[in-house]
């Protein structure tokens, strides 16, 4: 029990540390500018157009349902009207950044990982490299800045057809008085709610490319080790965005706040 | 030109490769063979720096690589070019599109004269008009060529071959033997081969470098390696089994 307990940190500190110096690299190669136009363009579309059709059903019925359960709860105490501006801060600063980005966590962190983890296994990376080309140059930065900058473009469809959503189904059918529950979602909901939403999206959005890449970067080789590095991207970009969720709510709140915002 | 001094790599608790010496000069045609899973690829992976080793040096042009980082040895594989075993084509690419990166990716050639030199180091593989082609749709022998032209299209000194042969028809790898002599020819390039292929290390090479043991065990011309008479460097040419590695 001890060795195995021994293992599993130590290849923890090993699985963080080597991320830590992707990351590093990564940073370094996007500083030099060394990014292709085209890989870049076509990362956008792989991450953030084919994302859509996931990213808006997800925010709609998440909308729909938070509105729908806000609704019954509040009703209890007379409170019909404050439906949607509950949904709206929801969505804004928790569920939209958050749900988006474990569907494309699922999504694109798995194909990542599965599009370098088979370059490993049948020699592209090493070939690449004696082609005189870094891998991070090639292969890393182009998904890691395409996800800085789609996630937050999602993200803002999400809360969109979210509120949207909750306002169809709050107005629509659940018959809340719809002036009142729009002065409400405007009395309550505040821009920092929207910039605290972005600012997350964009950190999720490193941590998903950044693990997916690193976990098909380094997969062990046979179709199992493909297998097992787009399992794990999937769950540790996963178990990151929830973890990292925690602190950059505590951190940009209190941010928020001490700012006026 | 390539010296390697002491080298010693293993992957876990196995050695793989243990005080490894060894010297190439420039325009030599040097044939590393043994037994699979003896550690040639290893070894060829350490030359170009894809590997480092546990303990030794690896010297290109009088520079040590080993202690070199990703980004200075891209400088120095830019002196290379290699073929590997399965031919390590980029799947998402064209024929066309993975014999033009090397140029692509060096950014100082017009998209016109960079055609130009694609369909003219195709056609000096024999693989013309298959520019649009995927590699999914060519032969392991054309896959093979297409590599090769990838790895010559930059005019690099030295070629590596990783089992350039292994999984060929006899006649395929015949072509492919011709070639790699072509290529040394009109290039006037460094080649190193790791082969089992005992046909062709005699024809490719002009010295061969045995790997036994993880050492290098013998280290002759075609002829001397040939006529040898040591019963190890006799076995592996006759192809011939040890009693206890037959199975059944």
């Amino acid at each position: 029990m001890n060795d195995f307990a021994e293992k599993w940190i130590v290849g923890g500190l090993l699985g963080l540390g080597q991320i830590t110096m992707l990351a590093r690299e990564t940073l370094a190669s996007i500083l030099r500018f060394k990014m292709n136009r085209r890989d870049l363009l076509f990362q956008i579309y792989s991450i953030g157009v084919k994302s859509q059709s996931v990213t808006l059903v997800t925010g709609a019925f998440t909308g729909m349902v938070m509105a729908a359960q806000t609704y019954y709860q509040f009703h209890k105490i007379k409170m019909d009207t404050g439906t949607l501006a509950v949904v709206s801060v929801s969505m804004c600063s928790e569920l939209g950044p958050v749900l988006t980005a474990l569907m494309v966590a699922g999504r694109v962190g798995a194909a990542m990982a599965a599009e370098l983890g088979t370059m490993r296994v049948t020699e592209q990376i090493d070939a690449l490299r004696t082609l005189a080309t870094h891998p991070v140059d090639y292969l890393v930065v182009p998904r890691v800045v395409a996800a800085f900058i789609a996630l937050p473009i999602l993200t803002i469809e999400a809360m969109s057809i979210g509120i949207g959503s909750s306002y169809v189904v709050g107005v629509g059918l659940l018959k809340i008085d719809p002036a009142y529950a729009w002065w409400n979602l405007l009395k309550y909901s505040h821009d920092s709610d929207v910039f605290i939403g972005l600012i997350k999206s964009v950190v999720y959005g490193g941590i998903i490319a950044l693990v997916g890449c690193y976990k098909g970067l380094s997969c062990s080789v046979g179709a199992e080790g493909v297998g097992r590095a787009t399992t794990e991207a999937v769950v540790y970009a996963s178990i990151s965005i929830l973890i990292s969720n925690f602190f950059l709510t505590l951190v940009l709140e209190q941010l928020a706040i001490s700012m006026n915002l | 030109m390539i010296q390697v001094r002491n080298l010693f790599k293993s992957f876990g608790r196995h050695a793989v490769l243990e005080s490894v010496d060894l010297d190439i000069k420039s325009g030599e045609s040097v044939v590393i063979i043994g037994r699979s899973g003896g550690g040639k690829s290893v070894l060829l992976k350490h030359l170009i720096g894809l590997l480092r080793p546990d303990q030794g040096t690896v010297n290109v042009d009088g520079e040590n690589i080993c202690g070199m980082n990703e980004r200075q040895l891209i400088q120095v594989r830019a002196k290379f070019g290699m073929v590997f075993q399965g031919a390590a084509l980029f799947d998402s690419m064209t024929v066309a599109e993975n014999v033009a990166f090397p140029l692509l990716r060096q950014r100082k050639h017009t998209a016109g004269e960079i055609r130009r030199c694609v369909d003219r180091t195709l056609d000096v593989v024999g693989l013309p008009g298959t520019q649009n082609k995927t590699p999914a749709e060519l032969s392991g022998g054309m896959r093979k060529r297409v590599g090769l032209a990838r790895a010559i299209i930059y005019e690099p000194r030295i070629i590596l071959y990783d089992e350039p042969t292994t999984g060929l028809d006899p006649i395929v790898s015949d072509s492919i033997d011709k070639l790699i002599m072509r290529v040394n020819e009109i290039l006037k390039v460094t080649s190193v081969v790791v082969t089992h292929d005992m046909r062709s290390a005699r024809r490719v090479g002009q010295r061969i470098l045995m790997l036994h043991e993880r050492k290098i065990y013998a280290n002759g011309t075609p002829d001397e390696i040939f006529e040898s008479r040591d019963p190890i460097v006799r076995q592996f040419i006759d192809g011939v089994a040890d009693p206890e590695d037959i199975l059944f």
